[in-house]
């Protein structure tokens, strides 16, 4: 392993943790935006011309508050549930291919910081670690409402896992691999998942609404029933963290939707560009493809969480465990028949 | 029973059916109907740069008039402080002095007027009682500040900018 290996791969690490951070930040403002056009509003327009300084205005006070930590927590764990929740959230940029490989100064760079063979494992495993910076907070506030909330979040996000994991496993039988970088290879021009694996994508879609505790599958947040959720007792930053890790998951599994299902850096008419372009502009252009739809999944996103109201915990569980895990189920049936006919004739 | 107004409508809780159980319709519907927010006019008005407009009638801050030579119609009648329900307005008259003429009208005038905007209810029947047409409530709304004291406003803030300056 030669320093400039090292040197390659750490830039690279920097330049994704940098843009998701960016990203997860404007991902506050436009929310509120998102929120008061669908609204009939304006939204923040006061910090910079239409609100573009707005996210660092929040930054500033959020560091500027008071810092309080209950004397009745368990101070240790109070630390670090936050930061487990933002670390968790932005280890899963790792194993995302950005893009295909691009030629700069001569070198070919890979636009994927790690290739594992397992990357669909990895980002469920990273994804169920998320649930701990919210479990271990809530638990450690030592206060009833945020441990009710990390009880929510925790129940909510196992049930939805196996659902989450199902509807994963039609998708691996087509795609005969577990490494992301193939499965996104393998969808190349227009030829998408999501044509092939419908119910199983709008499954995944439903399943990560309940993994990233958006709306409508927000218990954890219920202001009205737990006050501010497993967040209560934090101030500062600390509230900043867990809200951050919030708009990163959202981030994360906007890409790992559009990677899995929805091509990717993949787009009609990849060949046309990558020939007339050069090596150095055709990936950087499938790399704006990428994060055009990351952008419209962040934007569906805020776009549901205006729409629909929240749902009644029994609600949540019975479509979970009543709806989706048989749909899931039935969905890897009938692509296990459909391949297996297939591949007879 | 019949209903008198016949506007009653009976509600019965029938369990879901299939459609409604798989919720995407209803969420489709819901989607279509919050995007189409989107591209509809704003209500919002931003305030300290645009300003809504007042309707004709809108009883503002109060103002004390001048006449066509520019002196102060308030004679010091008091009949305004009398018709205040509010009590808000006092007043101390003093009597002209001849070199005064063009600062005042009538031989007697306010040397002190004040209102106090907290008492104030913007009523308007100061501005009804006067019968000098000295007294209109035709200002902005009454800004805010920090001080009781600052509240009561004085000749200073009250009364019409002289003629020339006003040009």
């Amino acid at each position: 392993m030669d320093t400039g290996f090292i040197i390659e791969k750490f830039i690279l690490v920097a330049v994704i943790f940098g843009i998701s951070l960016v990203i997860a930040m404007y991902s506050t403002y436009a929310e509120r935006k998102v929120a008061a056009f669908l609204q009939d509003r304006l939204g923040p327009d006061r910090a910079g011309p239409f609100g573009i300084l707005q996210p660092l205005a929040d930054g500033v006070k959020m560091f500027m508050k008071e810092e309080i930590i209950p004397t009745t927590s368990n101070r240790w764990l109070f630390i670090v549930g936050p930061g487990l929740a933002l670390l968790c959230a932005c280890i899963g940029t790792a194993v995302i291919p950005w893009g295909t490989p691009v030629l700069i100064a001569g070198k070919t760079i890979s636009l994927q910081v790690t290739d594992i063979n397992v990357g669909v494992l990895y980002i469920f495993g990273v994804v169920s670690l998320g649930v701990y910076g919210v479990m271990i907070g809530g638990w450690a506030s030592n206060n009833k409402y945020s441990l009710l909330s990390a009880i929510r979040a925790a129940s909510q996000n196992i049930s939805y896992e196996i659902a989450m994991g199902l509807s994963i496993i039609a998708l691996l039988l087509m795609t005969n691999t577990l490494s992301l970088k193939e499965i996104v290879a393998q969808q190349h021009g227009l030829n998408w998942n999501v044509w092939y694996q419908p119910l199983g994508f709008i499954i995944f879609m439903v399943c990560s609404f309940a993994e990233t505790n958006r709306a409508p599958f927000d218990l954890p947040e219920c202001e009205t029933e737990l006050i501010g959720g497993y967040h209560t007792e934090y101030s500062s930053m600390k509230l900043g963290f867990y809200l951050f890790a919030e708009y990163i998951n959202m981030f994360v599994s906007s890409a790992v939707m559009a990677a899995l299902y929805w091509g990717g850096y993949n787009y009609p008419g990849m060949d046309y560009v990558a020939t007339h372009l050069g090596p150095t502009w055709a990936p950087l252009i499938g790399t704006g493809v990428f994060f055009l739809k990351i952008v419209l999944f962040i934007f569906f996103f805020m776009w549901v969480r205006w729409t629909i109201p929240r749902f009644r915990y029994d609600q949540l569980m019975n479509l979970g465990w009543k709806g989706l895990i048989p749909l899931a189920i039935a969905n890897i049936i009938i692509t296990g028949v459909v391949i297996a006919i297939i591949e007879k004739f | 029973m019949e209903s008198l107004s016949n506007k009653k409508k009976v509600l019965e809780q029938k369990p879901l059916s299939f459609m409604e159980r798989m919720y995407l319709p209803a969420i489709v519907k819901g989607m279509g109907i919050t995007i189409s927010h989107l591209f509809k006019k704003e209500a919002t008005v931003r305030y300290p740069e645009v300003e809504r407009e007042f309707s004709t009638n809108f009883r503002g801050m109060h103002s004390l008039k001048r006449d066509e030579k520019g002196r102060e119609r308030c004679t010091a009648c008091g009949l305004c402080a009398l018709s205040c329900p509010a009590e808000a307005i006092t007043m101390i008259a003093a009597e002209r002095k001849p070199e005064e003429k063009h600062l005042y009208r009538e031989e007697k005038y306010a040397a002190t007027y004040e209102i106090n905007m907290l008492r104030c209810i913007f009523c308007g029947l100061c501005e009804e009682a006067c019968p000098k047409e000295a007294i209109y409530l035709d200002g902005p709304i009454v800004p805010a500040d920090y001080l009781r004291k600052d509240f009561i406003y004085g000749k200073d803030k009250l009364v019409e900018a002289p003629l020339e300056m006003k040009k």
